[in-house]
């Protein structure tokens, strides 16, 4: 145990800013949000808000190395050992870990943790990434009272089978819904488990009146003996982000959950008082215009390929203030498989009249875009528009509810384009899969799917299985470039404009001590256990 | 009074169900799927149907809506689709804000609108009258985001008299209440004005004149309280004003009322707590009205209970 204390203080020192002076311990932070935290039931939360917070109370047997893409274990006691045949994967837990209830954290309470993701009465939005385990499809549909592939190997051991392999497998178990949730507690609070969280994280939840705030206290008997740096984490809810922003400055909030509010954003970032209170880092996501290949012109690739090379990227990114980088593939910077290389379309209104003239739309087309009814994104659906319209395609715009959009855009044959603004993909895991499947894949190509181009090539899906059973450590540079070739594919079939990847402003007062890897890590956003106040 | 009691509690149980029936088909027929919102993007076909199937969307919508009148007999409102919570337990937990913002409000609108409306109508044709009439024009008609906005800036970081923001004590509540307050203020102003003035020109107010009553007295004994007999019936009319407008203030201001938890409720269509706050708010604007109807023989015994 002392050897872990000693090493996880020397990597928690290298992670702020590589001093191995250590962070003081005690203080208290806030933090602020204008939307309210809806659960922290980890099989049930599913946002990029409810995460961070819901990391304070549970842990998973794996998470990654702070600020970085790489695994590493946390309730295991090291990484899984894999079968020859790359299904079945065996864990060991950490002896002496405690619920915050005081009770120790055995084998089984990993098997039912992830029963209770899978079981449908929990409604879990994670259920389908777990259907990989053998016996889950038996489980889920009523038909077998367990999960055959979960199974305890004494008090500390676990054992999961996959009905294949899964090269993305552990990045799923490290996700939020596999967070280890202690039976009894969920027996006690039933579908209220969300607003009385127990489980084995840094901080105990200890008081939440509804719409107002959060509030996190230390937790004595955790784990990492040497963590957290704070005793207190207050997340305010409900604040506008404006107010937020004023808060902040006059001391009473640390750290904006939001960001910076955008009306405030260039007077911000152009006050040299605020440098050093500002982050900023490329997020693992892509912001798209989606194009229908099931509705009219858009059925012919060259239509696509004109559209692509009709869209002016620069303009759209002037309408965000330049809060991001400029797409020129579907995967994002960060996303191991990100092709450096990649050039995408180049912007060339002459070139796209041209394609569009080849392929017999001389005289353009009427068509229409739909966007979610929030700013910026009516605004961006209006230089599109305006793009568009310079090659001859008349593109009415629908700005309607965030889930009016989302649902018209998943029935086929209905939303010809649609801007991603508001919805737009960010990774659930670091891995390229999770940017195929989800998304671009034949089984999401269907009513109330996210494959909202109706894409559907049959051997690209057979391309990705290839890659996802590649699950050797010998093969991951190899299975890397499978996924490039498969998203070099479809850039070619167009069925995306790629427009951008959102880059994320944090703001934080002067008191609060936490670098990129804290405040903008790539998986967590937010690494409370790793935050600190000056003394 | 005891059959005019009883006849409006029937209409007001009319209301109710009206209120749910038609918030229930309206969300019904909403473009979306709560289940697709509740599972998220990354969720399969198969988890979405499960989903719906579990929360019992995949009934039709007469079953859906029977049990949920079934439900409601016994005051279950039912389970919030996105939190899990009970929706009476999140509406317990939010009437009280929204009921003190509202208090609030309604005492700062009386507080500003009806001396400003006195005074307007006194110095009728005056300074006074015409600054009055344009301020109640401008509060009236100043929208509500930029106020609460402008109020914050100015009095809350400027010059730090009240918080940023949040939910405490008076002076936590005094910005959100003016903010919802000030419209409200301009239209008693308005109203006080020409009901004054209008009473001032009655024959009773002539005859306490002919009779030597100093202006004062006769302002304060004769006219005002027959001026302000429809104040009363426009308190009642405010609550439902403001059950509108509790939803822009309260996000502003982190005020943990109703109103921003059904704005979430929308986002997500999430229909259990929509519905609830849609028919607490029915009941809350009915009671109203009915004090309302009920409080007015007393202010003006010519009114009579019908």
């Amino acid at each position: 145990m002392n050897r872990t204390l000693k090493s996880a203080a020397l990597l928690s020192a290298l992670a702020l800013g590589g001093t191995l002076a250590a962070p003081a311990r005690g203080g208290s932070m806030v933090v602020s949000y204008k939307d309210d935290v809806t659960t922290l039931d980890p099989a049930i939360g599913y946002d990029l808000q409810n995460w961070p917070i819901e990391k304070m109370v549970f842990d998973g047997l794996l998470d990654y190395k702070v600020g970085s893409t790489t695994l590493e274990p946390r309730l295991a006691t090291g990484m899984p050992t894999v079968s020859a045949d790359g299904r079945t994967y065996t864990f060991t837990l950490r002896p002496g870990v405690k619920f915050q209830n005081g009770r120790e954290v055995v084998a089984s309470d990993v098997v039912y943790t992830l029963t209770r993701v899978l079981d449908p009465k929990t409604k879990s939005p994670g259920q389908s990434f777990y259907m990989g385990i053998v016996g889950a499809q038996a489980f889920t549909t009523g038909k077998a009272k367990t999960v055959t592939g979960l199974k305890t190997t004494g008090k500390y051991g676990v054992t999961i089978t996959l009905t294949a392999p899964n090269a993305a497998f552990l990045n799923v178990m490290a996700m939020n819904f596999a967070f280890v949730v202690p039976r009894e507690e969920v027996a006690k609070y039933g579908a209220d488990f969300g607003h009385h969280p127990v489980g084995t994280g840094p901080f105990r939840l200890t008081g939440w009146p509804s719409g107002q705030q959060l509030v996190f206290e230390r937790n004595p008997a955790y784990f990492y003996q040497n963590l957290p740096y704070l005793d207190r984490v207050t997340v305010k809810v409900g604040l506008d982000p404006s107010v937020a922003f004023l808060s902040l400055t006059r001391g009473e909030v640390d750290l904006l959950g939001d960001g910076i509010p955008p009306a405030q954003f260039l007077q911000v970032i152009r006050d040299p008082k605020y440098k050093a209170n500002i982050l900023q880092r490329t997020n693992v996501n892509t912001s798209y215009l989606s194009l229908n290949t099931g509705i009219g012109p858009l059925k012919d690739v060259r239509v696509r390929q004109a559209i692509n090379m009709a869209i002016n990227k620069t303009k759209v990114l002037r309408l965000i203030n330049g809060r991001g980088v400029i797409a020129n593939t579907y995967l994002p910077p960060l996303m191991p498989g990100y092709d450096k290389a990649a050039t995408g379309y180049r912007y060339d209104p002459a070139a796209a009249k041209a394609l569009l003239k080849q392929a017999g739309y001389e005289k353009g087309f009427d068509t229409t875009l739909y966007t979610t009814s929030t700013d910026p994104n009516p605004r961006i659906a209006q230089s599109l528009q305006q793009d568009l319209a310079a090659v001859g395609i008349r593109a009415s715009i629908k700005s309607q509810a965030q889930s009016t959009v989302a649902e018209a855009a998943g029935t086929p044959g209905t939303a010809p384009m649609v801007w991603s603004g508001g919805m737009a993909w960010t990774q659930d895991y670091p891995d390229p899969s999770d940017f195929y499947w989800p998304i671009l894949s034949c089984r999401s190509a269907v009513q109330g799917g996210w494959n909202w181009p109706f894409t559907c090539d049959k051997a690209l899906d057979a391309a990705a299985d290839r890659a996802d059973q590649m699950v050797k450590p010998a093969q991951a540079t190899a299975r890397l470039n499978a996924y490039a070739a498969i998203f070099a594919k479809l850039n070619a079939q167009a069925v995306w404009v790629p427009v951008y990847h959102e880059v994320r402003y944090m703001m934080r007062s002067d008191r609060l001590v936490g670098g990129l890897n804290e405040l903008q890590d790539p998986i967590h956003n937010i690494v409370y256990e790793r935050l600190s106040v000056k003394p | 009074m005891l059959s005019f009691l009883g006849s409006r509690l029937l209409q007001s149980v009319f209301v109710l169900l009206v209120a749910s029936c038609v918030t229930f088909t309206l969300v019904f027929l909403l473009p979306a799927d709560p289940a697709r919102m509740v599972a998220g993007p990354s969720a399969s076909v198969a988890t979405v149907q499960s989903i719906r199937h579990e929360m019992g969307l995949d009934r039709p919508f007469v079953a859906q809506y029977g049990t949920y009148l079934g439900r409601l007999a016994h005051l279950d409102l039912g389970r919030s689709y996105k939190q899990g919570s009970t929706v009476r337990s999140l509406l317990s937990s939010r009437i009280l804000p929204t009921v003190q913002l509202m208090l609030g409000a309604i005492a700062l609108e009386l507080l500003i609108g009806v001396p400003l409306g006195i005074w307007a109508a006194v110095r009728r044709g005056g300074w006074p009258d015409t600054v009055v009439m344009g301020l109640a024009f401008l509060g009236a008609a100043a929208p509500q985001f930029w106020l609460a906005l402008s109020l914050v800036y100015l009095l809350a970081y400027r010059f730090a008299l009240f918080p940023l923001g949040g939910y405490g004590g008076l002076s936590h509540l005094f910005l959100p209440a003016l903010t919802l307050g000030i419209g409200g203020a301009g239209w008693y102003a308005r109203m006080m004005r020409s009901q004054l003035l209008e009473v001032l020109s009655q024959d009773y107010v002539r005859t306490a004149r002919a009779k030597g009553q100093t202006p004062r007295l006769v302002l304060l004994r004769h006219a005002l309280r027959n001026a302000a007999l429809p104040i009363v019936t426009m308190i009642g009319l405010d609550i439902g004003t403001f059950m509108g407008g509790v939803v822009v203030v309260e996000s502003v201001f982190g005020w943990p009322g109703l109103g921003r938890l059904v704005w979430d409720a929308i986002r997500v269509v999430d229909i259990p707590v929509i519905v609830g706050v849609v028919i607490f708010s029915a009941f809350v604007i009915t009671l109203a009205n009915l004090l309302a109807d009920l409080v007015q023989p007393l202010v003006d015994p010519r009114v009579r209970y019908r």
